[in-house]
């Protein structure tokens, strides 16, 4: 039988929720990484005993970890004795060596002069989908890095700066690339999100990239609501069989794309509020969608203190509130960019997790929920894995 | 050899309990510490200081002999009773207060 792992990232460390494919009865491992923020962690798709996470602390730095057991045990890459030995025999410790490439260069600031880029953590790691020792990291600031042995060291794919990112600019949460998506029919297109940054494009595996937000419109967070670059994007989703269809929450706006960002259209339809943070896809419907509905963005929780799941099987447009078994009363939670995913059973897994500290699981497409915790850290990431 | 006391998540992140003994090439500064402490727990390394610049964390604070050394120059000799062991090298996370 098919076997569930839900990796969770905290603001206090990671947990490790399975269960069998009836995703009824679920045990707790953790907390990993006891103290520290854990923005995320996923697993290989190739190799799925093979987990990346990043941890975080405000005052000892970014920390990359990785478990070659599906969690068990976990090592900074390449700190085994045989890896140390540098130059001089002086050990190496890289695997939290992220470097921006060449001239560091400035984006925008809040007082509209120039700052110098600083690395500060990564957002989120997003495994090869053809190689375990392969994956990408998004970065606050915001860049890209990517390593090729496992994490034992990581390069920027410094392509992205060019584009256009002497504009960028925080928002108060910071400036992160939250979003990787790989296409699986074509591995040299990347798509990525960068909050308050935009999203952007590359088809050359990461050399040069290209803004992908025509459509897209911020009438009161940009001077210009069509600019090219600076949209508060909280996330894209895509179903892998039909890579050229992105769907995105927006600051405001759920928006799709038909041709791999080339031009959005809003899909927010019959939507009690349309922003938000996460969006995912039902991995058996590709038409299917689910957003969670967040009142407004200077409120950072559920309408009317309900706690609703939308889904739409339109693609966007027409959708529907799923509320069995989540608090429909006095829930003031927020649900994090990261903090959604599905599982690829026959009858398709719904996950997300909640500031709050509960992690909720519908296993039947959304129809009905279930709190497989109720009491964690803040949630920061949720992450699924279908084990065969 | 010096003794250097780490805090707990530091402590976690190298896989030791309580204090490290280190035999720290003279002469003994604040730089000369961190780069042993390094060398011996390559995990350590960007955590104490930054990777590209080695500047001292911000929240990461440096006690040698009830004294606060971390806006000391890291080249600067540490005391005599820590070059002894007499007492240890303190590496403290700062309070985070609120």
């Amino acid at each position: 039988m098919s076997k569930i792992r839900v990796l969770v990232g905290t603001k206090k460390g990671a947990f490790i929720l399975t269960a069998d494919g009836k995703r009824k009865d679920w045990q707790v491992s953790g907390p990993h990484f006891a103290g520290w923020e854990i923005y995320h962690l996923k697993g290989s798709p190739v190799d799925p005993n093979r987990l990346y996470a990043s941890q975080t602390s405000g005052w000892f730095g970014h920390i990359i970890q990785r478990s070659d057991d599906g969690g068990k045990t976990w090592n900074t890459p390449g700190s085994s004795p045989e890896e140390l030995k540098g130059e001089g025999g002086f050990p190496k410790g890289e695997s939290n060596k992220f470097v921006y490439e060449g001239e560091v260069g400035k984006h925008l600031w809040y007082d509209g002069t120039q700052h110098p880029w600083e690395f500060k953590r990564i957002w989120h790691i997003e495994p090869s989908l053809s190689d375990p020792d392969t994956a990408y990291a998004g970065a606050e600031d915001a860049a890209l890095f990517k390593t090729t042995d496992g994490g034992r060291t990581w390069k920027e794919l410094s392509g992205l700066r060019n584009a256009k990112s002497h504009l960028w600019q925080p928002g108060a949460g910071g400036m992160g690339v939250h979003t990787i998506l790989i296409d699986p029919k074509n591995a040299n297109r990347i798509f990525i999100a960068i909050s308050a940054g935009g999203c952007f494009r590359t088809d050359d595996g990461g050399k040069t990239w290209k803004p992908i937000t025509k459509g897209l419109k911020s009438l009161y967070e940009l001077p210009d609501p069509d600019a090219e670059v600076g949209h508060c994007v909280h996330r894209i989703a895509l179903h892998p069989s039909k890579p050229d269809v992105l769907f995105m929450q927006k600051h405001w706006d759920v928006m799709r794309s038909d041709n791999a960002g080339d031009k959005w259209n809003e899909v927010s339809g019959n939507l009690p509020t349309d922003f938000g943070f996460p969006i995912d896809v039902n991995f058996n419907e590709p038409e299917t969608v689910y957003v969670v509905p967040i009142t407004s963005d200077s409120l950072h929780y559920p309408p009317d203190g309900k706690l609703r799941v939308y889904r739409s099987k339109t693609g966007g447009g027409e959708w529907e509130a799923l509320t069995k078994g989540l608090p429909q009363k006095d829930c003031y939670v927020n649900v994090l960019r990261d903090a959604m995913a599905v599982d690829s059973l026959d009858q398709c897994g719904i996950y997300f997790g909640t500031t709050g500290g509960q992690v909720y699981c519908s296993p039947d497409g959304g129809d009905t929920w279930n709190a497989i915790v109720q009491n964690l850290p803040a949630v920061y990431s949720v992450e699924v894995q279908t084990l065969k | 050899m010096i003794r250097v006391v780490l805090p707990f998540h530091l402590r976690n992140l190298a896989r030791v309990d309580g204090e490290v003994e280190l035999e720290v090439p003279a002469p003994v500064t604040i730089c000369a510490v961190v780069d042993t402490l390094e060398k011996n727990f390559p995990a350590l390394r960007g955590t104490i200081r930054d990777h590209g610049t080695l500047k001292r964390r911000a929240f990461v604070r440096f006690f040698a002999c009830k004294e606060d050394w971390s806006l000391e120059s890291p080249d600067k000799l540490l005391p005599a009773e820590i070059l002894s062991g007499a007492e240890p090298f303190l590496i403290v996370g700062a309070m985070a207060g609120g």
